[in-house]
């Protein structure tokens, strides 16, 4: 269950090394690749975090009564 | 630069103010709790749920000065100030690791500020000291520059003087002192929501009065290099690139480590409630993302100012409709309102735990415990705004600029504790100090420039980064040549199963024994 929490790296890899993305090209939108490189970046976290939440989460009694119960 | 007073904003301004106003005075029927005692006053009883916690925390986090501030930047340096965007992305995934654990043993033995939680983590008065001294101190100026929030969107509406400033904080901290945390959890309802409407209006509609995307980035393009401090669109070499990297990174880090963002998360219910929400708040940082665009727009639309915070509502004043205006400063003004609230409560929570009750009262009642914390808030505002008024709105900046070096410095004794004992009591705190110490100096010695150019390492790097480093080095090598570990486990009063546990509900809060223990 916590190897799901390595997923959370992806942000600090994608983000943290600005000469991936410090270039004007591809463009999409008009917006230079480094600002919507960057903006994609937001709801690509969203989903990991709320993706890791989801698989992490402890089976909860009163949660789980009626349902499967998660791993 | 200075605006025309606009009869029809300033109306709808007034009254959207008005509403915020009554609720923060309603706020204290809500949820309904005994605000004499100080876990309900100061954390409003630990009861909200997830949609709360995302509006106060949003509310809180991103606050008025951001959204001045960060346009301004951009308006002024191009790509640099757009570091604020990187930061709020991984702030989120990182806050997701440890904060659980934080919310778990808090929960667990009652804490209310991260100085309970040093204290009984390492049985040190003098450490628990010098983390509440830390947060102080860069809680403070943050509180003031909301007030300079307010300040640039009067000037906006042609409001000039001192006197609208003073009443707008006396109303504040009026409801702040009745209402406790509840007020702020209420109003950043509407603010969050005003906020949220105004960015997505300008960023849909001025950008059709500019001519589209390509031509907002291109006018940035050619304007940010003849800058009399050259700007770019695109940061390059490595310099910049570590600068970029780094101050996304270090601000990250030093963000939960703020009073204020530890106050809003403690008041969540459950460690659950906390989880989800790192997944929800990132539709925060779309808004900031959106709204540092709002800097080039301003390139693009021409406006030439020349004090950079008042480059968006210079933009704002030429492009929307007087009532609209109205709505759109409300939302900055009223956002500066929701952190100003929970920031000073933070630091009355921290004066009265770690304070007032270590060194003062040591036998202080629960009902007095929550009086002083009242008051202390009363007197944190004052402070702000005599901060404001008194002094030079850049010596502010400078300080807050200061605080997030100041706040890195807190990690190892509140952050790295969370997951291991190894360091020596004696070792964070001398970490720390040397930690303050040479930040502050560095940032000192080369006038508030957040990277310096550091030898050795031979990078270009932000401050609080560098500063940790040697704060952690000192920490390593003293606990080290220390090496008694055997009292570590006695002074101890957190176990392990603290960190872990995840409840989804808790039982309802004990009313008289709160913060006794």
């Amino acid at each position: 269950m916590r190897r799901w929490y390595l997923l959370l790296a992806l942000p600090f890899v994608g983000l943290l090394y600005p000469p991936l993305y410090a270039s004007e090209d591809p463009e999409l939108f008009g917006f230079p690749f480094f600002y919507w490189y960057q903006l994609a970046w937001v709801p690509l976290t969203a989903a990991l975090t709320y993706f890791v939440y989801r698989k992490t989460r402890p089976p909860e009694p009163r949660r789980a009564a009626g349902r499967f119960r998660r791993t | 630069m200075n605006f025309e007073v606009d009869g029809v904003a300033i109306a709808v301004f007034c009254a959207l103010f008005l509403l915020v106003t009554v609720l923060g005075f309603v706020a204290a029927r809500w949820k309904k709790g005994d605000l004499d005692l100080l876990d309900e006053w100061g954390l409003g009883g630990r009861r909200f749920g997830t949609v709360i916690t995302w509006f106060l925390l949003g509310g809180d986090l991103f606050t008025a000065y951001t959204f001045i501030a960060v346009p301004a930047l951009v308006w002024a340096v191009g790509a640099g100030g757009f570091f604020a965007l990187p930061y709020t992305i991984i702030v989120f995934p990182l806050v997701f690791l440890f904060m659980p654990r934080l919310w778990s043993v808090a929960s667990k033995h009652r804490y209310v500020t991260a100085g309970d939680y040093v204290k009984g983590r390492f049985g040190s008065r003098s450490l628990a000291t010098a983390i509440v001294f830390t947060g102080l101190l860069a809680t403070m100026p943050y509180i003031a520059l909301q007030l300079v929030g307010i300040e640039v969107v009067l000037g906006g509406l042609g409001i000039e003087g001192e006197w609208p400033l003073i009443i707008a904080f006396a109303i504040l901290a009026a409801y702040t002192y009745t209402s406790g945390l509840r007020a702020p959890a209420m109003i950043a309802l509407v603010k969050d929501t005003l906020i949220y409407a105004t960015v997505l209006v300008a960023i849909i509609y001025i950008p059709t009065q500019v001519g589209g995307w390509d031509n907002i980035f291109s006018s940035a393009n050619e304007t940010l290099p003849e800058r009399d401090e050259p700007g770019a669109l695109i940061p390059s070499g490595p310099d910049a690139h570590v600068a970029y990297a780094t101050l996304a990174l270090g601000s990250a880090m030093a963000l939960f480590l703020y009073p204020h963002a530890l106050t809003a998360v403690l008041s969540s219910r459950s460690q659950d409630v906390v989880r989800r929400n790192m997944s929800l708040l990132p539709a925060w940082t779309l808004l900031l993302g959106l709204m540092a665009l709002l800097g080039y727009m301003a390139i693009a639309a021409g406006v030439n100012v020349t004090d950079p915070s008042t480059a968006v509502p210079a933009l704002f004043v030429d492009m929307f409709p007087s009532w609209f205006l109205g709505v759109a400063f409300a939302a900055i003004a009223i956002g500066a309102l929701v952190p100003a609230a929970v920031m000073s409560i933070a630091a009355a929570n921290l004066f009265t735990r770690n304070i007032w009750k270590e060194f003062v009262h040591r036998d202080c009642s629960d009902r007095e415990e929550a009086q002083v914390a009242k008051i202390v808030s009363l007197v944190v505002k004052i402070g702000a705004l005599a901060f404001v008024v008194l002094l030079p709105t850049q010596f502010a900046i400078d300080l807050q600029l200061l605080g997030g070096v100041w706040m890195l410095q807190t990690l190892p004794a509140v952050m790295i504790a969370l997951y291991t004992r190894w360091f020596h009591r004696w070792g964070l705190l001398a970490g720390w100090a040397l930690g303050m110490v040479a930040g502050t100096w560095i940032a000192a010695s080369q006038s508030f420039e957040p990277v310096w150019e550091t030898p050795v390492l031979e990078v270009t790097a932000y401050t609080a980064l560098v500063a940790l480093l040697l704060n952690l080095v000192v920490a390593t090598v003293v606990t080290l040549l220390l090496g008694d570990r055997g009292r570590a486990d006695e002074l101890d009063e957190t176990r392990p199963a603290d960190y872990d546990e995840l409840e989804e509900t808790r039982e309802p809060a004990p009313t008289v024994s709160a913060g006794v223990s």
